[in-house]
């Protein structure tokens, strides 16, 4: 247990219920915690929306945001995945400007980056990339001389590794198998 | 009603809402009517359920929640759409913040209009998230029933409080379909009654033997009883545990009466005006053993220098008040009584002489400046109130105050023995709680006299509810503690704001024509002698009776800990018989 403040990374199963987002979001703005990211979707089970949040904090507060969170009757399952092996990812559009005469030195940038050209328009191109947040402001700090003329990005989603899952019905966690090293199993952030 | 699955009958929405009410055992709610409830109050008749027509939703709120506290049932209040659902919000937030198990009932605009601005709409649910445990908007009859029947198990279970049900007036006009009955949950997952708590890991035997030793190696222990004592029905688990282990024993405002006042180990309120033995006590501890209490701001103090060389036993049932405030070396999260029941056998007898003596010693040299233990001069102070209606009633009336002075007089004088004989607003502190709460409390209490303590600012935010004590005969005692001032803010005034009264200066009806025009007796009191009399008149009466005491207007609440100061740095009572005067 630390009382270092860190980014903190929760997992949290909800009911696929309207307002319950409102419901996650009024309690953090009650609580006075500040989210940095908060994602939504769906998950692999019916009737149960995943949505990942991450705010700063340290481990006290983290436990204070799970309790909390419980406190939400449509809330099914909470876990803090921060201190465990864990993928997370964001994802970007950036519109960049693209001369014709830039448009090869783009693509090398973001074959660096394995980010994909999803539009091209006679003077701009619409990148997009998935990583994490490091990787995404890497890149976008390399477009920036072409000139960014639009940037958007979507809160951090997570899961963690090996064969625990997060299921809406587990009463108890599965065995859990870290990978280990996980450093170097993350493929696909070796370019960042 | 009874013997057929109500699930399968045909009926309308409003039929299914009594029907669930009548299977929760509701035999009393407090409301207003309005066009989009209407359906509801259209059939009410027919149901073996009492209503009670307050004056003002607001009083609804209160009054259920009154009624719960006393009874220890759910409270029900009943309002419509839009205003009449905008004025539960006070009642509902303090309904919330003391953790109190009532459910709200709003009638909603129907489902075809909602979002379009339509006549007396609000978004009751959207408003009410962050003061309820739970709400819901009803738009179909067929989920009437099971969601109120969901709302009462959610309202009473784990840590209490109150929850919204929302129902459109088409829900409640409309016919509900036969519906099978709901085969057994497949899920794994734990019902949704059972969540709005994390679920618990049990309470592990290593946490209870920590606990044990702790309480084993402690030379100063200090139980500190909340509120929880009263809520799981604990008071003779925690005297068994203060007698075998020799613990003193400082309460909380809402822990009132959920450890006898009159137990040679209570040391009494403890907090912002706790008396000083209580508060040295906690700040001297090397152990606190916090029993169903939060460590709230104003039982603390200053929390960097609140008992710091006290580990600290906190047994909590919301797991996210446990390490919030002040940080515990050892949490046993669940119901007390269960925890208490396992701990028990676990301590082993022990005494704490020098400790209690040591108290008992601090305690004997604030007595003589007390109050009620100075020869008076004549002048009426509301100390000499709560004292003697303390000794008339016996100390066996269920006393209900409002908030300011009056209230930590009443916390301070009356000495509580029973649970559930103080309803106070602890943590919202909301002022016109007291009339219309005693009225819910009324209902609770049958046998018991009920009085209701108010001072003169808060008794007018609510007054009008004097009428419904007339129309639904309604039998209440009411004293006003009148000093003509919003006593506490004015006290407040003059110790840290240079002695201005701002705003604090205030003017009353005559209380008694007051009561007079409701066709209600009332009485004037403005010396002690006179007490006896106006309690015996009020006693004598089967009607709401209100009593006006004049007392001493610039006296103050002693001892107290100013907000944010450490809890051991309190301004003591004045050593002469002053009544607080510089």
């Amino acid at each position: 247990m630390s009382d270092r403040v860190s980014l903190r990374t929760f997992v949290v199963l909800v009911e696929d219920v309207p307002g319950v987002l409102n419901r996650v979001a009024s309690l953090f703005r009650r609580r006075n915690f500040n989210i940095e990211s908060l994602s939504v979707g769906k998950s692999h089970e019916p009737g149960i929306s995943r949505m990942t949040i991450v705010v700063r904090g340290d481990d006290r507060m983290g436990r204070l945001v799970e309790a909390n969170l419980y406190k939400v009757v449509d809330v099914v399952r909470v876990d803090d995945i921060t201190h465990r092996p864990n993928v997370s990812r964001d994802i970007a559009l950036v519109r960049v400007r693209a001369t014709p005469a830039d448009r090869a030195a783009i693509l090398q940038v973001c074959s660096v980056f394995r980010a994909r050209v999803v539009d091209v328009a006679l003077d701009s191109m619409m990148i997009e990339c998935t990583g994490t947040e490091d990787k995404i402001r890497g890149l976008v700090t390399l477009l920036e001389p072409f000139g960014v003329l639009e940037m958007v990005q979507a809160g951090s989603i997570a899961m963690t590794r090996g064969a625990s899952a997060q299921s809406a019905s587990a009463q108890s966690d599965a065995v859990e198998i870290d990978s280990g090293d996980d450093d170097d199993v993350d493929l696909t952030d070796e370019a960042a | 009603m009874d013997g057929s699955d109500p699930s399968t009958e045909v009926k309308r929405g409003a039929e299914a809402m009594w029907e669930a009410l009548v299977a929760e055992g509701v035999e009393v709610v407090f409301g207003y009517p309005g066009g989009c409830i209407m359906p509801a109050y259209d059939v009410m008749p027919r149901y073996p359920v009492r209503h009670i027509l307050c004056r003002h939703e607001q009083g609804a709120a209160h009054m259920a929640d009154g009624y719960a506290r006393v009874s220890g049932k759910v409270g029900v209040a009943i309002a419509t759409s839009g205003p009449g659902a905008t004025n539960l919000v006070t009642g509902i937030a303090t309904a919330m913040l003391d953790s109190i198990p009532v459910v709200f009932i709003t009638g909603q605009v129907p489902s075809k209009f909602i979002g379009t601005d339509a006549f007396q709409e609000t978004d009751i649910t959207g408003v009410t998230i962050p003061i309820t445990k739970h709400n819901y908007l009803v738009t179909r009859a067929e989920e009437v029933y099971p969601i109120l029947r969901e709302a009462f198990e959610l309202a009473r279970s784990g840590r209490p409080g109150p929850v919204v049900v929302d129902i459109t007036k088409d829900a409640l006009q409309n016919v509900c379909a036969p519906v099978a009955p709901k085969p057994a949950t497949s899920s794994k997952r734990p019902s949704r009654a059972k969540r709005g708590l994390a679920p618990s890991k049990p309470i592990s035997e290593h946490d209870l033997d920590r606990a044990a030793a702790l309480i084993a190696s402690a030379q100063r222990p200090v139980i500190l009883a909340g509120h929880g004592i009263v809520r799981s029905g604990s008071t003779e688990l925690v005297t068994q545990l203060v007698e075998k282990c020799d613990i003193p024993v400082g309460l909380t405002l809402l822990g009132l009466g959920g450890f006898p006042a009159t137990h040679p180990h209570a040391l009494g309120m403890m907090g912002m005006h706790g008396e000083a033995w209580v508060n040295q006590a906690i700040q001297e501890a090397d152990l606190l053993i916090a029993l169903g209490m939060r460590f709230d701001d104003r039982v603390t103090g200053n929390l960097a220098t609140y008992a710091k060389n006290a580990k600290k036993i906190h047994v909590e049932i919301d797991p996210a008040e446990v390490d919030k405030n002040v940080r515990v070396d050892v949490a046993l999260i669940g119901d007390l009584k269960e925890v208490l029941e396992r701990l028990l056998p676990r301590v082993a007898d022990k005494k704490h002489a020098a400790w209690n003596a040591a108290l008992g010693a601090k305690r004997a040299e604030v007595a003589p400046i007390d109050i009620v233990n100075t020869p008076h001069d004549g002048r009426l102070f509301a100390a000499h109130v709560m004292h003697d209606l303390y000794r008339l009633t016996e100390g066996k009336a269920v006393v209900v105050t409002d908030v300011g002075q009056h209230q930590m007089w009443e916390a301070q004088y009356y000495k509580h023995d029973h649970p559930r004989g103080l309803v106070t607003s602890g943590g919202l502190g909301t002022m016109g709680f007291a009339l219309p709460a005693g009225i819910g409390a009324a209902f609770a209490a049958k046998e018991k006299e009920v009085w209701i303590i108010a001072g003169d600012g808060g008794f007018q935010m609510t007054a009008a509810e004097l009428s419904t004590c007339v129309q639904d005969g309604i039998k209440v005692n009411v004293a006003i503690i009148n000093n003509g001032y919003l006593g506490m803010v004015r006290q407040w005034q003059e110790l840290f704001y240079g002695g201005r009264y701002v705003a604090t200066p205030i003017v009353s009806p005559d209380f008694v024509k007051l009561a007079d025009a409701h066709g209600l007796p009332g009485m004037r009191v403005t010396k002690r002698e006179e007490i006896p009399a106006a309690v015996a008149a009020a006693r004598a009466t089967d009607k709401t009776f209100v009593v006006e005491f004049r007392v001493e207007a610039e006296d103050a609440v002693y001892p107290m800990v100013p907000a944010g100061a450490d809890l051991h740095d309190m301004i003591r009572r004045p050593s002469k018989n002053n009544g607080g005067a510089k």
